[in-house]
């Protein structure tokens, strides 16, 4: 990773701030063109949709603590809580977080940019999320989307899934996907132009490099799933046959369609993250990355490779020995760049001077958790496994290892590593301790015990069970209430900090954190470089 | 933002638009691509449809061919193979019928899809003349014979992947056409599909919302 440093004295650039004149309230936060601003209306956003994502998987896990039905009226309102649930953390969640909110805070910084290229394209993106979240919400109330995040037809025709729940859930979609295409344009376009001068490529910070693939997959990936799921519309409303067999379609292709959105869409959520883990270990091992360019062409590769595995989403979709071969090996092969990252994160350690803050914590955690998720996922990739396994709630623990813990993990870290930096204001970090260790049980007894449930042939998207499966269940739920109680510990982990009178250095972390953004008095003045910063 | 940066901004901005445009663009040629890929390839068992009449049996080995039928619950035919299975030599033309009747008050329209199994014989399973290419419409209570011709290819002995096969089994899937449904308006008297529900579940599906 490149160290930087400025050419000029950035020192008490907020306090008297010359230039430095914050608009209004209003002018500031809803018709903001800052990126700064911009990002924490993103993380904002982000935890609000939290509140709503996390309120249904716990009415899922009340539901499923014990065999029989107890709390949802049928199994249309069950798929109903879990379809929302899986939309609101995908799209509302962990990508405003990552990509909206550090992405926009940050990136611009980190490559001594004076602001995105595109402001207001910027605020556009934000302000394009709350209706696509209204929406999806709203779809709660008028019978809503039963059919998984997945979306796939004949479930989703209209004939199964009446009404217009399913309708708006989709438009939200569309809206969403609008907003990060438009996000990803920008992201590019500020990477590639509005780097410092002696900020090349190879210089740029890993979380840089992790947005500029992100990006680059959601320009590729999103626009898919807009066709497929406008098709999906226009056979729901308009009579067309996209899908149809009776009007010579194939209910099949969209499951193609989805999923070659679907794949990549795991490693946007994912990628980010890995950005974020890279800077937190180095900076709290107080050793530069180990193995910088493999780590940002790793990222590449994994980015690649994404879009040409999407088939492994349906090995039992009734695709030929070949195609499963062929879809099972590629999938494989991605352990190799995932392997790099994992070794090179633990070579960072290796050696370091660690100090176990909760940032530190958290990347930690992510370690341990994302390589569980990504064994699992090496298991699953086995088409011949898969057949068992499939639609299991094996399948369930290994996507949630990755994203609901890995992402999760990684946002926050984020959090804890920025929040003195975005805030002015320290976190508290017995209270972050605290939160770490009850977020790390918690989610490990929700979803490990699912292994197990899945291996014992525990299907998915059923609200309820066999009395053979009651143990395990009953353990992940209390897992998930160790969780949301957690969450609550990290809302309580906000308060304290934002009332906190501990004002934050401009490095509060030493040594070990070279990049730009600790240059920059704490928070950022409201335009950050007045002059644009040289990287040597 | 110097006037340089701002054009170079610009080009950026375009490329990435260029590149949703052509992504959403394949998204939906990826419609008739997918049937085409299908047709070409014989992939998920699409047999050869419209083709040349068969070369005539070449060598002594037979094929079982296996009749299947299915019909959506949206279309009131009875529809059945008239022969379970039939023997045929490789290269030499085959005829067999399916019955279907209807049992509809008035005339009903319905279109048939159709695969082999295993997959992989598809390439090599040509349809001569099938009633599954065109719409079927049948008047109530009526019952007609559909005739199909078909020959296995030789050549389905020379493919590794499929010399070791002895029966194809052959499926046709009949739908109501959307124009009839809307004619008959049966998809607003179709009622709840799938699933028990009770009257008071608020997420019962309500079809004449």
């Amino acid at each position: 990773m490149a160290t930087a440093s400025h050419t000029h004295d950035t020192h008490g650039h907020g306090d008297h701030g010359h230039h430095d004149h914050t608009p209004g309230f209003v002018a500031r936060w809803f018709f903001s063109t800052n990126h700064k601003d911009i990002g924490i209306l993103y993380l904002i956003f982000a935890v609000a949709a939290a509140f709503v994502g996390i309120g249904l998987s716990l009415l899922m896990r009340i539901e499923l603590q014990s065999p029989g039905m107890q709390i949802f009226a049928s199994g249309q309102a069950w798929n109903v809580a879990v379809t929302a649930h899986g939309v609101v953390m995908v799209f509302y969640v962990v990508m405003p977080a990552l990509i909206g909110g550090f992405g926009n805070y940050f990136l611009p910084i980190m490559i001594g940019a004076p602001d995105m290229a595109f402001p207001r394209l910027n605020n556009i993106s934000f302000w394009l999320l709350v209706p696509a979240l209204l929406l999806t919400v709203g779809s709660l109330f008028v019978g809503g989307a039963g059919t998984g995040w997945t979306l796939y037809p004949p479930l989703s025709n209209s004939t199964y899934q009446a009404g217009m729940g399913p309708d708006m859930a989709l438009f939200g979609l569309h809206l969403a996907g609008a907003s990060s295409i438009l996000g990803a344009a920008n992201f590019i376009t500020t990477v590639f132009n509005m780097r410092a001068p002696g900020m090349t490529l190879h210089k740029m910070p890993l979380f840089v490099w992790s947005m500029l693939v992100t990006a680059f997959l959601l320009l590729l990936s999103v626009p898919v799933l807009g066709g497929a799921i406008t098709m999906l519309i226009t056979d729901r409303n308009f009579g067309t046959a996209f899908f149809d067999p009776a009007g010579g379609g194939d209910p099949v292709l969209f499951q193609h369609l989805f999923w070659f959105f679907g794949h990549p869409e795991v490693y946007i959520m994912i990628l980010p993250a890995f950005g974020i883990i890279s800077h937190v270990l180095s900076t709290f091992s107080r050793k530069p990355i180990f193995g910088y360019l493999g780590m940002a062409y790793a990222m590449v590769a994994i980015g690649v490779v994404g879009f040409v595995v999407w088939a492994h989403h349906m090995f039992t979709s009734g695709i030929s020995v070949d195609t499963r071969a062929y879809f099972m090996a590629a999938t494989m092969v991605i352990a190799v760049p995932t392997g790099i990252k994992i070794f090179s994160w633990i070579a960072t350690m290796w050696g370091g001077s660690i100090s176990f803050k909760t940032p530190m914590l958290f990347a930690i955690g992510f370690i341990f958790l994302f390589t569980m998720g990504g064994v699992t996922g090496v298991k699953l990739a086995n088409a011949g496994v898969d057949t068992i396994l499939h639609n299991t709630y094996y399948v369930i623990a290994h996507f949630h290892y990755v994203l609901s813990l890995g992402a999760v993990f990684g946002i926050y870290a984020g959090f804890y590593y920025w929040i003195g930096k975005m805030s002015g204001k320290q976190y508290p970090e017995k209270w972050g301790q605290i939160h770490f260790w009850l977020t790390f049980i918690g989610v490990n007894l929700t979803f490990f015990p699912m292994h197990f449930l899945g291996a014992q042939g525990m299907p998915r998207r059923y609200p309820d069970y066999p009395d053979a499966f009651a143990g395990w269940n009953l353990i992940a739920s209390l897992g998930s209430y160790i969780s949301v109680a957690s969450f609550l510990v990290f809302i309580y982990v906000c308060w304290r900090t934002f009332t906190s009178k501990e004002v934050a250095a401009a490095n509060p972390w030493g040594e070990g954190a070279t990049t730009l953004e600790w240059q920059v008095s704490s928070p950022p003045p409201f335009h950050t470089f007045d002059e644009l910063p040289r990287i040597r | 933002m110097t006037p340089d940066l701002a054009r170079r901004n610009r080009r950026v901005a375009l490329g990435a638009a260029a590149i949703v445009g052509g992504m959403l663009g394949l998204s939906f040629a990826a419609v008739p691509l997918y049937t085409l890929f299908c047709a070409v390839t014989g992939y998920g068992g699409t047999p050869v449809i419209n083709s040349a009449a068969a070369p005539g049996a070449a060598d002594g080995r037979s094929i079982t061919v296996r009749f299947n039928a299915t019909t959506h619950p949206g279309l009131p035919w009875q529809f059945q193979p008239g022969q379970t299975a039939m023997r045929v030599r490789a290269g030499e033309e085959g005829i067999a019928f399916y019955t279907a009747r209807s049992q509809a008050a008035g005339p009903s329209t319905g279109i048939s899809t159709y695969n082999v199994t295993p997959e992989v014989a598809g390439p090599y399973f040509h349809k001569v003349h099938c009633f599954c290419f065109d719409e079927q419409t049948l008047q109530g209570g009526q019952q007609v014979e559909m005739p199909i011709s078909f020959w296995v290819d030789p050549k389905i002995a020379e493919d590794p992947n499929t010399r070791d096969i002895g029966t194809i089994t052959l499926s046709y899937t009949f739908f109501r056409t959307l124009a009839d449904a809307e004619r008959a308006g049966a998809l607003a008297k179709a009622g709840p599909h799938a699933g028990k529900w009770s009257e008071a579940d608020p997420a019962r599906p309500t079809l004449t919302r």
